[in-house]
């Protein structure tokens, strides 16, 4: 059993200050401050456009901010040499798309990338880890499939098996579950909270339905047009004035007995 | 992929070239026997006297005549097969090559011009400003095609293969107004738009065989970044794949191969669209075993054709017609096959 939260290790991993992105002319995120720390699973919500993903994207060094400092590990994320942070990071996007027809195999393979010299041969014990990612995630038996053929929800589960080979520090999530149907993001989640709760791994998760957050993270950041509107931990900060604050519904929290998580339900204000 | 799988595709393709081109070499107008060949050659290497009993006229056919031109064929072949395969794994796009992007018809035109000029008196030597002009015309055609294409984010094969076409129609319109300029020497235009490796010369294979050497160790370096490419951008730049780098670096290392290519043969359509397709049905995508093949494939595949028309046909066809007369059927046999497959077309 993990230990509570409170008795976690909560080492820095990111520290955001007074950061702007903008797209062109189109602002994106404005004056973001934010510390992430290791020992609980953040989640980051927000409606449609509300910048979500590029900050997941500035979290990964995908995207450099026009203004502002941001730091990982204390180290700003500039001076991090690219390699280096693929040995840290690892990203599910929300769409995996492959273009050509490699195998299961070969796609997850594609992990050990940052921690393989360019010419180097897969040892035993990489080989072992491929094995246990394609075990874990449930796609053994696609392996040696093309992943051009696989359902939406299989390709997902390659992507994660690919991220959990590259062995990351932080894994980051991009709605890794929006195209999944309940079943299948249920057991994605739990399998990446069971590397969490084992503390194998920390996890920052772009999500959009709010009772899989409620579920999955510990701790929740909103953002609303570019900005953070509230943060804090899911029990203090899923509430019915943060959802209505953020996404303009009326909503009722509820402690569920049954999922023994917190539930949300909406309805639209009754001005509509 | 593993070595063992690398060396089973790569030793006999590599034996089954060297024959092929041994055996190219007997063809032709005069007999001459593969033990004759292998002597000729290793007399001229070694530079020592011809052994007794090899006719002499044998001897500058086969060592000034056809070699220059079966190792063109080569030459040319592997690195249209290479810059082929090259172009679809960084364009994500089975249909890219030189041909459908249009660089093919850009360096042609870079050439065309200076033959034009040479016609209207202008002193430039042709072993030189032929390599350089092909190049600007097919880079300068590779950044108009690029830069149509580049307002939809993802370079899908419609935007990419409508401006390749488009520019390439241009382009075609300009090459016949040079045509038209030649006058009456518009022949030599027309022969080597056609595609001909009849005029190889030794100073040909010192200009490619370094092109395709190290263009090829260069591709095959990156060739694992490259199958990560296949993933997209946003997932290839996480593994830390520098994907602008990675895409500028081998863009203008396969233009270079096109245009030497084609500055060589002229347009030679197909072989790098047909090659890498057909070889990724055999072995799969993996660009560390699809590039080095498709170099000896494509070698082969113009080696054979060349061999065909300069030795087997009774008249000389163009060879840039006989490889489109030949891989455009095919080609439309897989787009088809793709179809009926359930694939949406590419």
């Amino acid at each position: 059993m993990a230990p509570p939260l409170s008795e976690r290790n909560t080492g820095q991993l990111w520290s955001l200050r007074e950061v702007h992105f903008s797209y062109g002319d189109t602002p994106v995120l404005r004056d973001i401050g934010l510390e992430l720390r290791s020992g609980r699973c953040t989640g980051i919500l927000g409606p449609n456009g509300s910048g979500k993903t590029t900050l997941l994207d500035l979290l990964a060094g995908l995207q450099a901010p026009q203004s502002g400092t941001i730091e990982f590990q204390g180290r700003p994320m500039a001076a991090w040499p690219k390699k280096h942070l693929a040995r840290l990071l690892a990203l599910v996007p929300q769409d995996f798309m492959v273009r050509f027809g490699f195998s299961v195999r070969e796609v997850v393979e594609m992990g050990l990338h940052p921690h393989l010299h360019r010419f180097a041969t897969p040892s035993e014990a990489d080989r072992a880890l491929i094995d246990q990612a394609l075990a874990v995630t449930g796609i053994a038996t696609l392996a040696d499939r093309p992943v051009t053929r696989l359902s939406g929800g299989e390709k997902q589960r390659v992507a994660v098996a690919r991220a959990l080979a590259q062995r990351p520090t932080v894994l980051l999530l991009d709605e890794a579950t929006s195209n999944l149907d309940i079943h299948h993001s249920l057991e994605l989640l739990h399998l990446i909270r069971d590397r969490f709760e084992r503390q194998d791994m920390q996890v920052v998760a772009v999500m959009h339905d709010l009772n899989l957050a409620a579920f999955f993270c510990d701790h929740l950041i909103f953002l609303k047009e570019g900005r953070v509107i509230c943060q804090g931990p899911t029990d203090e900060v899923l509430t019915p004035a943060t959802i209505n604050a953020v996404y303009g519904v009326e909503a009722e929290v509820t402690a569920n007995a049954f999922t023994q998580c917190r539930q949300v339900s909406f309805r639209l204000p009754a001005s509509h | 992929m593993n070595r063992r799988a690398a060396a089973v595709w790569m030793l006999p393709l590599a034996a089954v070239l060297v024959f092929g081109v041994a055996l190219s070499a007997t063809l032709g107008y005069l007999d001459v026997s593969i033990p004759d060949v292998f002597a000729i050659l290793i007399a001229k290497l070694r530079g020592l006297d011809m052994p007794p009993g090899i006719d002499p006229v044998a001897a500058t056919v086969v060592a000034d005549v056809r070699m220059p031109r079966i190792l063109a064929a080569v030459l040319v072949g592997g690195l249209l097969g290479v810059s082929g395969a090259v172009f679809q794994a960084i364009l994500l796009n089975p249909l890219a090559d030189s041909y459908t992007l249009g660089i093919s018809t850009g360096a042609a035109f870079g050439a065309s011009l200076v033959i034009v000029l040479q016609i209207f008196g202008l002193a430039l030597p042709p072993g030189v400003t032929i390599p350089v002009f092909a190049f600007g015309g097919g880079a300068g055609t590779l950044a108009v095609v690029l830069f149509l294409a580049a307002g939809d984010r993802r370079l899908s094969s419609t935007s990419l293969i409508l401006a390749g076409v488009i520019v390439a129609a241009i382009l075609s319109a300009a090459i016949g107004f040079l045509k038209f300029l030649a006058d009456e020497q518009v022949g030599l235009i027309i022969f080597w738009l056609m595609g001909s490796l009849a005029g190889a010369s030794w100073a040909n294979i010192l200009l490619l065989a370094p092109t395709a050497l190290l263009g090829t160790l260069v591709a095959v370096y990156y060739s694992r970044d490259l199958n990560i490419m296949a993933t997209g951008d946003r997932a290839a730049t996480s593994l830390g794949v520098n994907t602008v780098r990675l895409r500028l670096v081998l863009l203008a290392v396969s233009t270079l191969m096109t245009a030497l290519a084609v500055s060589v043969s002229g347009i030679i359509g197909f072989v790098g669209l047909i090659v890498p397709h057909m070889l990724r049905h055999l072995i799969g995508p993996d660009n560390r075993l699809l590039i080095p093949l498709s170099f000896f494939t494509g070698g082969l595949l113009l080696l054979v054709a060349d061999t065909l028309t300069r030795a087997v046909l009774p008249v000389e066809v163009p060879i840039g017609v006989l490889t489109a007369l030949l891989g455009g059927p095919f080609f439309c046999f897989l787009f088809k096959r793709r179809q009926r497959n359930g694939a949406t077309a590419f």
